[in-house]
């Protein structure tokens, strides 16, 4: 699995949704992405990567393709 | 209080549109909001936090009809405040009352509840995103400023359901969620029947050992479900290197006899913390904490400010003084919640000079109002327990 993959998985894991619908999601566009939920993204995403994220940065992951920036430019994910 | 002799309708904007006031308060806040928290002396504070609290008062007038009427009623116009205790503190049991919103329905992102158990009423909070982040940030800053920028092993002092209601979302669940920023691999050390899970934090722990691990819960429930319980099973945790925050209120402890000494005692004997932070806030002004330093003052961010007011005649009291808290904050842009009465008591034990180095007021609370309801987040679970 590349680490696309990975990412994609992260957000089908935490809201239960299909690949293509996590690719255009933003926060609070489906109910299973509230703030509760959002931190299961993060946790997600953290055991994926193996990274600690800044609590700025949880806050600021708004979107998938926001993710996928920051993923890339302050973690060094390959994305 | 100002008087006004000008008989305006007061159901009549006076003012530009919404988005230039908005603009104005972001503009006027930023200097108090984007700082480390407790930088700014009294004296340099006191100026910026007038002007942003007055534009920001502008906004809500504004935007929300009745507080409009209420500014009106007192004969007080915001662009003649020159103190910012001038400024009318509305009571949080307002927000019980009234739907106080001063956003366009269609920006509504969160209503947040207020603790309180079924008989009684509880506050509404109306929260749009910018609000909703506004408050997340500001936690961050505050809290990082005691716990330091790491996120940390986190044992939630709660059940996992306090999560699961997500429609109704009360305060209980928006603390433990507003903390959870500043945790990593989360353990709940509480089952839903609140018994606690010793095998499961012990588990936890072990994969921790010798880091530092965040603890956060409601005071009452720090208490009773987990140094009582450890009591009660004869044992200890290994947590000599944890930070304990809790907040949520002492009513129900004290009616128990158990002060702030007694509490950190209780939980130095039996999980070895001695690094406690005890906190206060409240729904109304949510994201606003008061964090007590290690010197068990508790402290008032650049974006804060708080005021004693004497009982009987709403006057300010002086330090040492005991009296109501008021509280203002520059963080409530969608509700008009940014000058409150609280139905706490009080005492300002100083300014820009605590030992900890923080700058700014500090002050501790001595409890609730006499007639005020049992109410605090931590006693919610209190009061509905069998």
């Amino acid at each position: 699995m590349d680490n696309l993959e990975k990412y994609t998985q992260a957000f089908c894991e935490a809201f239960e949704v299909e690949p293509e619908q996590a690719k255009n999601l933003k926060y609070q566009d489906i109910p299973a992405w509230d703030s509760v939920g959002h931190m299961g993204l993060i946790s997600c995403l953290e055991d994926a990567f193996d990274i600690v994220m800044d609590p700025a940065d949880i806050i600021e992951l708004g979107s998938f393709d926001l993710g996928r920036t920051m993923l890339r430019d302050k973690y060094g994910v390959q994305l | 209080m100002l008087k006004s002799t000008d008989s305006a309708e007061p159901d009549s904007p006076v003012c530009p549109e919404r988005g230039a006031l908005l603009d104005e308060v972001r503009r006027l806040a930023a200097p108090l909001l984007e700082a480390p928290p407790f930088t700014l002396n009294g004296q340099h504070k006191s100026a910026l936090f007038t002007k942003a609290l007055r534009a920001l008062s502008r906004l809500h007038a504004y935007s929300c009809p009745q507080y409009r009427r209420i500014l009106h009623s007192e004969g007080v116009d915001p662009d003649t405040l020159s103190e910012t205790e001038q400024l009318p503190f509305l009571p949080t049991a307002l927000f019980k009352r009234l739907k106080l919103c001063s956003v366009p329905e269609a920006e509504l992102f969160k209503t947040l509840t207020s603790s309180g158990t079924t008989s009684q009423l509880r506050s509404q909070i109306f929260l749009d995103k910018e609000s909703a982040q506004l408050q997340q940030r500001a936690l961050i800053r505050t809290v990082s400023s005691f716990i330091g920028p790491a996120r940390l092993p986190l044992l939630i002092l709660d059940c996992p359901s306090v999560l699961k209601n997500r429609e109704n979302f009360a305060a209980r669940t928006a603390g433990v969620l507003g903390f959870s920023l500043f945790g990593r691999e989360r353990c709940f050390a509480l089952n839903d029947d609140m018994q606690l899970q010793a095998e499961a934090v012990e588990s936890f722990l072990s994969r921790h050992l010798g880091e530092r691990v965040l603890l956060f819960g409601f005071t009452y429930m720090v208490w009773q479900y987990l140094v009582e319980a450890l009591r009660r099973l004869g044992r200890t945790l290994p947590l000599e290197r944890g930070i304990l925050i809790h907040g949520g209120g002492w009513k129900s402890l004290r009616a128990h006899a158990v002060d702030e000494q007694a509490f950190k005692a209780g939980v130095l004997e039996r999980t070895g913390i001695s690094e406690v932070h005890d906190y206060y806030g409240m729904a109304e002004q949510s994201g606003t904490v008061y964090v007590e330093c290690e010197h068990g003052h508790l402290h008032v961010p650049d974006f804060a400010q708080i005021f004693i007011r004497d009982p009987h005649d709403f006057g300010l009291c002086g330090r040492g003084e005991r009296g109501i808290v008021e509280v203002c904050s520059l963080l409530p842009r969608s509700y008009p919640g940014h000058c409150l009465l609280t139905e706490d008591e009080g005492v300002l034990l100083g300014e820009d000079d605590c030992p900890c180095g923080r700058l700014g007021r500090y002050f501790k609370i001595c409890g609730r109002l006499p007639q005020s309801e049992l109410r605090g987040c931590s006693d919610t679970y209190a009061a509905t327990a069998p």
